[in-house]
């Protein structure tokens, strides 16, 4: 990440502190406040809305935007306010976005679908008729393989956990199998791969293995129960459980059968990593074991000694999560927290602990494993495996200090 | 009607429930809804814009760096800087043996492993404000323009589809293939 972005997200803090997602000190007691009937209650409501909005007073629960490309308005990415957010489904206005040139205005009645290449039958396909074929409803995360990549910064940054992480969010995805197509279309049993296109200005492109596409790839149409928001890939868009974002191709208007990969400029000058050592990993798809403490979280006071909650989500690309483990001593000692059923593959899931805070220095950190038997790293055998020089795929545990006056901050321990 | 008779009813009736449901869940004796028309081969050649690192999608024409300089003065320059020195946005030149170093330097010269996907990349999304606008020939130039910047050809070298495939870039075997992934 450059030193602007840096810059700006440092300037964000202060903004979110104006939010008041920040909370200050308790007030003591409102013992003495007496108990009168609300206003509310002395005249009828309010009527009805044909969409509805979050409550007036949670105007402030928004995503971060760090900024675009210079010169570009739709190039970049906006986080998920992580902290303000329980359980573990994102509303879809608060899910992140990552584009790569803006989000097109797509008529729904005008985009096609081409599915041609390795196959006997190419075929075009309408979003109505995509509309008119089987479809499954699945629960999973989608994360932009950049995200936490400011734990590869020497230092760590003074940001909340949604403008760190906050390019993770969940929802329950609606679509067709994409195997359905693809065995309309008649696809040589020997083709190992296919390109995926969206319809944006960028035409942004990746090579998916046949053998994704033919296991739990979807096209997805809906997201949370109603069509997809444009800026999540409106009218449809590819979905690869598990794997980087950008991956699950959004305005999808194009898969060509091929025999190898197309090595696209996001799988080659993009979305590869740079390791310490010059050699760079390439096809790293699988978005990896992680987890947050959201609450408390960076930015966030702990009003005082006492018991509290502490709240998380936990996810991997690679399977269910098996267990969340939580030190509030700096690592002394581990916890196993409670998940939140269900427990569902490929999904984010809500993971909490009871903790009594004595008022005194503590560390609080999480670390998942999966059911695949992969455990998340501490930072520094992350860092020392990997270097600082790559910017996707961290998976880093991420630790917060409270200090005795209950400020809660970013720190390498 | 007897209670036996009512009871074997209602077995009956779960059963047949049961049936029917398993039947609507199996949808593939059924086959799928083939809503799909045909591509002829006209439509897929207006959409198919892709080229892969063989040059297969690489189209007829081409171009060499004298001529890639002066369409990137009028297209790129403002956004990649001179000679693709970059600012404000990307830098395309240079960074060459900086990989390794704690401040390495991404471009297409130190970090691309192939050179087809220049041509790909710049005529699918470049220039940023009109994608798609420049000629086959203006794309060919452009991606020798910058191959030629960066060491890597000659400037008098034709860049088009068979030329292109054959250029070696300095990064390439610097890419280790992680799919499909090691049991951890």
């Amino acid at each position: 990440m450059d030193g602007a972005r840096r810059g700006f997200l440092k300037r964000s803090i202060a903004f979110l502190a104006a939010q008041g997602l920040i909370s200050g000190r308790a007030k003591d007691a409102d013992a003495a406040e007496p108990l009168e009937v609300p206003t509310w209650m002395k005249s009828p409501g309010a009527g009805f809305n044909d969409y509805g909005v979050p409550a007036k007073y949670e105007s402030k629960v928004t995503r971060t935007f760090g900024r675009s490309q210079p010169g570009t308005t739709g190039s970049g990415a906006i986080r998920t306010p992580l902290e303000a957010l329980e359980g573990a489904i994102t509303p879809s206005g608060l899910h992140f976005e990552r584009s790569h040139s803006g989000v097109p205005d797509i008529d729904p009645s005008k985009h096609r679908l081409l599915i041609h290449g390795m196959v006997k039958r190419p075929l075009i396909f309408t979003v109505d008729a995509l509309l008119r074929y089987p479809m499954v409803s699945r629960v999973h995360f989608i994360e932009c393989a950049g995200n936490s990549q400011l734990l590869y910064q020497p230092a760590p940054p003074n940001l909340t956990v949604g403008q760190t992480h906050g390019l993770v969010s969940c929802s329950e995805w609606t679509g067709v199998p994409l195997r359905l197509l693809l065995g309309e279309a008649g696809v040589d049993p020997a083709a190992p791969w296919i390109l995926a296109e969206g319809a944006d200005a960028a035409a942004m492109s990746r090579s998916v293995p046949m053998a994704k596409a033919m296991d739990d790839a979807i096209l997805a149409l809906f997201q949370n129960g109603e069509r997809l928001r444009p800026e999540n890939g409106y009218p449809v868009r590819l979905f690869l459980p598990g794997w980087e974002g950008n991956m699950s191709v959004k305005w999808l208007r194009r898969i060509k059968v091929v025999s190898a990969p197309v090595m696209t400029k996001d799988e080659t000058s993009r979305y590869t990593d740079l390791q310490g050592d010059g050699k760079s990993l390439m096809f790293t798809y699988p978005m990896e074991v992680k987890s947050l403490i959201t609450r408390p979280s960076h930015g966030m006071t702990v009003p005082g000694p006492g018991v509290y909650q502490i709240s998380g989500i936990a996810w991997s690309g690679e399977g269910a999560i098996r267990r969340v483990e939580v030190t509030t001593d700096g690592g002394q000692s581990w916890d196993k927290a409670t998940l939140d059923a269900p427990v569902l593959p490929r999904a984010l899931t809500r993971f909490r602990l009871p903790w009594r805070w004595d008022g005194g220095a503590v560390v609080l950190k999480s670390r998942a494993v999966d059911d695949a038997g992969n455990v998340q790293p501490e930072r520094a055998k992350f860092i020392a495996e990997h270097g600082n020089n790559a910017i996707f795929h961290c998976n880093a545990i991420q630790a917060w200090s409270v200090a005795p006056s209950g400020e809660v901050k970013h720190v390498y321990a | 009607m007897s209670t036996r008779d009512l009871v074997c009813s209602a077995v009956a009736l779960v059963v047949a429930g049961c049936a029917a449901g398993a039947r609507i869940s199996d949808s593939t004796r059924m086959g799928t809804p083939n809503l799909g028309r045909p591509a002829t081969q006209a439509e897929i050649a207006t959409w198919d814009i892709s080229v892969g690192p063989d040059g297969v999608g690489l189209p007829p024409g081409g171009g060499t760096a004298a001529k890639g300089a002066a369409v990137y003065e009028q297209k790129c320059q403002a956004c990649h800087g001179a000679k693709g020195a970059g600012q404000p946005n990307d830098r395309l030149v240079g960074g060459q043996g900086t990989l390794a170093s704690k401040t390495p330097v991404r471009t297409v010269g130190s970090y691309w492993p192939y050179a087809t996907t220049v041509f790909d990349y710049v005529r699918r999304a470049m220039p940023y404000i009109q994608p798609q606008s420049l000629s086959n020939d203006d794309v060919y130039a452009l991606t020798a323009y910058l191959l030629y910047l960066n060491g890597i050809i000659r400037e008098q070298d034709e860049i088009n589809a068979q030329t292109l495939p054959k250029v070696a870039m300095p990064n390439r075997d610097n890419f280790i293939v992680v799919y499909p992934r090691r049991a951890p």
